[in-house]
């Protein structure tokens, strides 16, 4: 094993031989921070690193933890003591985190080295990763297209193998939708299962946090090691933890996927079509039942979102003001004056369009027409999908309509960008968990694109959907391509 | 349900206390205005049985022990400040 071969590796597989001694902690990072010297001037996944941090930390590393001598990326939205944490945001340009987050907590008693920040679309709205104020990220497989987003540094990380995985945060598909158009897994857990304590909040009903990795396997080390309650964040769910990687097996005898026919619209590119109807085959040939279910209220889940989620926000980022950490506006005249032009100068053009429609749909006269309708529709979709459950174990679509769009093509129309996230925000509406996992390619252009199938499964279904997930993915090499950035595995 | 026709983006950029260039202002008269016009199509939806859902999950009364723990030190607290001085933030004047 080589510098040049370690990064490829999966968290798994550089388990074993951490704890065979074949390879040492610190011998990982130097050949992680080797790696990222290597691609990330090119793909700019990282905001900050961090490895003299790392490399004492590997020093002291228990690799017999479950996730010992693991170093992990991090979505800079996601507070790492001493590190910075600007969520690519201009307002917290220089901002040092002086506590870890509880995931981040977890991820160390558990042995894993969070070692630097990924790039993300300011405060994780976007999916594009365009609306970052620090840099731009590019796609592995397209240098002229977008990694997707708003977690596409940690998705760009792994695709590249310059993270072994990483975390993001996924609000609406912010993890599901940049692992499809990036090539790797992404996993959303069900809403309460994994703390937000330490996550910089956007909408507080719908965000959480989960990985990004190359592996089904590996989603569900991450998940084992950071899932369960947290006396700090009061909406976390006191449910008992299962054993995700357990059960992880190439049968799907007995399981039954349901096929939204709702999601069944035109504007899905025919080769993400394609890709996804094959994908459908194969797990009909690993055993699992087809059916076709009704989620009616679909057509309204992207309105639905972009009121509560603008709503929660407007109310979130009313903290950013300039008095206690970030920016402030130099000179002012009062207090108005000092909020005023600190948050203009301090918030990017989408960040000011969500806390202003936000606030449209929470003030006096709209509130009822806007913001209280789309919480009964928000119900409605719930219903849709508890109703579904009844009748199978997993719903199965693409992850995103299309695969990677070019840099710039969707910057200037912000709904068709809103438009992008289709078949993953109704999972943030309905709290259930889901996981895109890679089922293909699109030739587009002469570059190779990824596509995604995404599983959406029942609240606290996570072992289900990983298993399902596992068995296909062992059954296809689609999850073994490496973009030409990276030498194949 | 109001029309897009209602936003007044000016006003609403000054009770969400941010300050805006007439150049912005104007650019996200019309983007924002496309926005409620897609979500429009919320009046369809039939809500007179359903109750609002403020969470997917509900979880009620969250209570934890009432006890002292270890959080940040005053140092800590102030490590971001912009400007700060005998271990308080300094603001602009507010009381005339």
């Amino acid at each position: 094993m080589t510098d040049k071969d370690l990064p490829a590796l999966s968290i798994a597989d550089l388990q074993s031989l951490l704890r065979r001694r074949e390879v040492s902690a610190s011998e990982v990072i130097d050949a992680l921070r080797k790696r990222i010297q290597s691609v990330d001037g090119e793909i700019g996944a990282y905001l900050s690193l961090d490895i003299d941090g790392a490399m004492k930390e590997a020093e002291e590393a228990n690799v017999d933890l479950p996730l010992g001598g693991v170093p992990v990326a991090i979505k800079d939205i996601i507070n790492v003591m001493g590190q910075p944490c600007t969520c690519a945001s201009n307002i917290l340009r220089g901002y040092r985190s002086p506590y870890d987050a509880t995931i981040i907590q977890k991820l160390r008693t558990a042995g894993a080295i969070p070692f630097g920040k990924t790039n993300l679309d300011e405060f994780a709205m976007g999916s594009s990763t365009e609306n970052s104020a620090v840099k731009l990220t590019r796609n592995p497989w397209d240098l002229s297209r977008v990694p997707g987003g708003s977690s596409g540094g940690s998705a760009a990380a792994v695709a590249t193998d310059a993270a072994f995985g990483a975390l993001g945060s996924d609000t609406g598909g912010s993890i599901r939708q940049p692992a499809a158009l990036s090539g790797v897994v992404g996993f959303k857990p069900t809403y309460g299962r994994v703390s937000r304590f330490g996550l910089v909040a956007f909408a507080s009903s719908l965000d959480q946090i989960g990985p990004l990795t190359k592996t089904v396997r590996d989603s569900a080390l991450i998940l084992n090691a950071t899932a369960g309650h947290d006396p700090r964040d009061s909406t976390s769910l006191n449910e008992p933890v299962p054993d995700f990687a357990a059960k992880l097996g190439n049968d799907l005898r007995g399981i039954r996927l349901g096929l939204p026919k709702e999601y069944m619209i035109e504007g899905i590119d025919p080769q993400v079509r394609a890709a996804v109807d094959d994908a459908v085959k194969k797990m009909n040939s690993l055993g699992a039942d087809i059916v076709d279910v009704s989620l009616p209220h679909t057509d309204y889940a992207v309105a639905v979102y972009y009121i509560l989620a603008t709503a929660e926000a407007s109310a979130n980022l009313a903290r950013f003001d300039g008095v206690r950490y970030g920016h402030r506006a130099e000179n002012p005249k009062d207090m108005l004056d000092l909020y005023g032009r600190t948050r203009e100068q301090g918030f990017g053009p989408e960040v000011k369009r969500r806390i202003i429609l936000g606030t449209y749909v929470l003030s006096s006269g709209y509130y009822d027409a806007y913001y209280l309708r789309a919480q009964k529709v928000r119900e409605l979709i719930r219903q849709d999908f508890a109703r579904a459950f009844e009748t199978v174990d997993a719903l199965i679509s693409p992850t995103s309509p299309v695969p990677a769009f070019k840099l710039g093509e969707r910057t200037e129309d912000p709904l068709q960008m809103y438009l992008a996230d289709i078949f993953t925000i109704a999972a943030n509406l309905a709290g259930i968990c889901g996981i895109s996992v890679p089922c293909g390619f699109a030739k587009v252009e002469g570059h190779r694109l990824p596509i995604g199938l995404q599983l959406l499964g029942k609240p606290l279904g996570e072992a289900g959907i990983l298993q399902m997930a596992h068995a296909y993915e062992q059954s296809t090499d689609w999850h073994k391509a490496r973009p030409p950035i990276a030498p194949a595995k | 349900m109001a029309g897009a026709a209602d936003l007044d983006v000016a006003y609403v950029a000054r009770l969400a206390r941010i300050n805006l260039s007439e150049q912005e202002a104007n650019a996200f008269q019309a983007q924002l205005g496309d926005v409620l016009n897609y979500v429009e199509k919320l009046s369809q939806a039939d809500v007179s049985h359903v109750e609002a859902a403020a969470h997917a999950l509900a979880v009620f009364n969250v209570f934890r022990e009432d006890a002292p723990r270890d959080w940040f030190t005053a140092e800590q607290a102030l490590s971001n400040a912009p400007r700060k001085a005998n271990d308080l933030f300094i603001v602009p004047k507010v009381v005339e």
